[in-house]
């Protein structure tokens, strides 16, 4: 449980994925889609979610080479969502203000798109550690924007 | 079909699979002589960025080859998604549905086929 904006967030279901190869990005997009649906989010909301977690995985198994996602259904006043964490052990992001910054290695390469990923969530959290590896983790909430 | 190529995408493509895609089609488009590239992506509920990117190489070497490419029938959440994430698709046609993307290819390839006299196909 956290005390994050304002209400303290309680975890209804959890289950973990490991990340090893392309294909487990299927698994994992077929697995987000059925919490998403389980909670009862709107298909746009869907869409931008599995999309989000498509891209971060990619990320993971492109700079990393895999690592661990945790799919979760949390509930915070009274608001279901799905929470995901990307947890690696990979090099790290050296400079996270610039890996966050729009036109940084977006478009046409496999670059990391964190920007672009961040507007299709409702909560995104970076935490990364050069040499130890990075940890995002992204909320969308059942009635997001 | 004439000389166009119509190609259905129905399941999640994953990394190695759109790839394929990718060398497969360019090798029918010179196969085939195609002059036009329809790709249905109406059964696709998500387009990430290395989907887009396909697409993308897809129209870019199809372009080289002297074909256009149509993408048509994309979900309006996928449309949507796409914008927020920051893809434009800068490069790739697109219209509603298949018809609309035969119209379109129609349109853009008919004054090029009477210049040319290139137009293999059985034309409408």
């Amino acid at each position: 449980m956290s005390g994050k904006g304002g209400g303290f967030m309680v975890t209804l279901s959890k289950d973990i994925i490991e990340i090893t190869r392309e294909q487990d990005v299927v698994t994992l997009r077929n697995r987000v889609k059925e919490l998403a649906v389980k909670i009862g989010m709107s298909l746009l909301g869907q869409t931008k979610l599995i999309t989000a977690a498509s891209e971060l995985v990619r990320n993971m198994l492109r700079y990393a080479g895999g690592g661990k996602v945790t799919l979760e259904v949390v509930l915070r006043d009274k608001v279901t969502g799905v929470q995901l964490t990307f947890a690696d052990e990979g090099p790290g992001i050296a400079d996270i203000r610039l890996a966050m910054q729009d036109g940084y290695s977006t478009g046409k390469s496999l670059g990391l798109g964190l920007p672009g990923t961040k507007r299709l969530v409702n909560e995104f959290s970076i935490q990364s550690e050069v040499g130890k590896g990075t940890t995002i983790t992204v909320i969308r909430w059942k009635n997001g924007l | 079909m004439g000389s166009f190529l119509l190609v259905t995408i129905q399941v999640d493509l994953y990394d190695r699979l759109a790839l394929n895609l990718e060398t497969d089609l360019i090798r029918m488009v010179s196969e085939t002589d195609a002059r036009g590239v329809l790709i249905d992506i109406s059964a696709v509920g998500l387009v990430d960025s290395f989907m887009g990117r396909i697409l993308n190489n897809i129209a870019t070497m199809s372009r080289i080859m002297d074909a256009e490419t149509v993408v048509v029938g994309m979900q309006p959440a996928v449309a949507i998604t796409l914008v927020e994430l920051g893809l434009t698709l800068a490069g790739v046609h697109t219209a509603l549905n298949v018809e609309r993307g035969m119209e379109l290819l129609h349109k853009r390839l008919g004054s090029d086929v009477r210049e040319g006299g290139r137009f293999y196909g059985n034309s409408e």
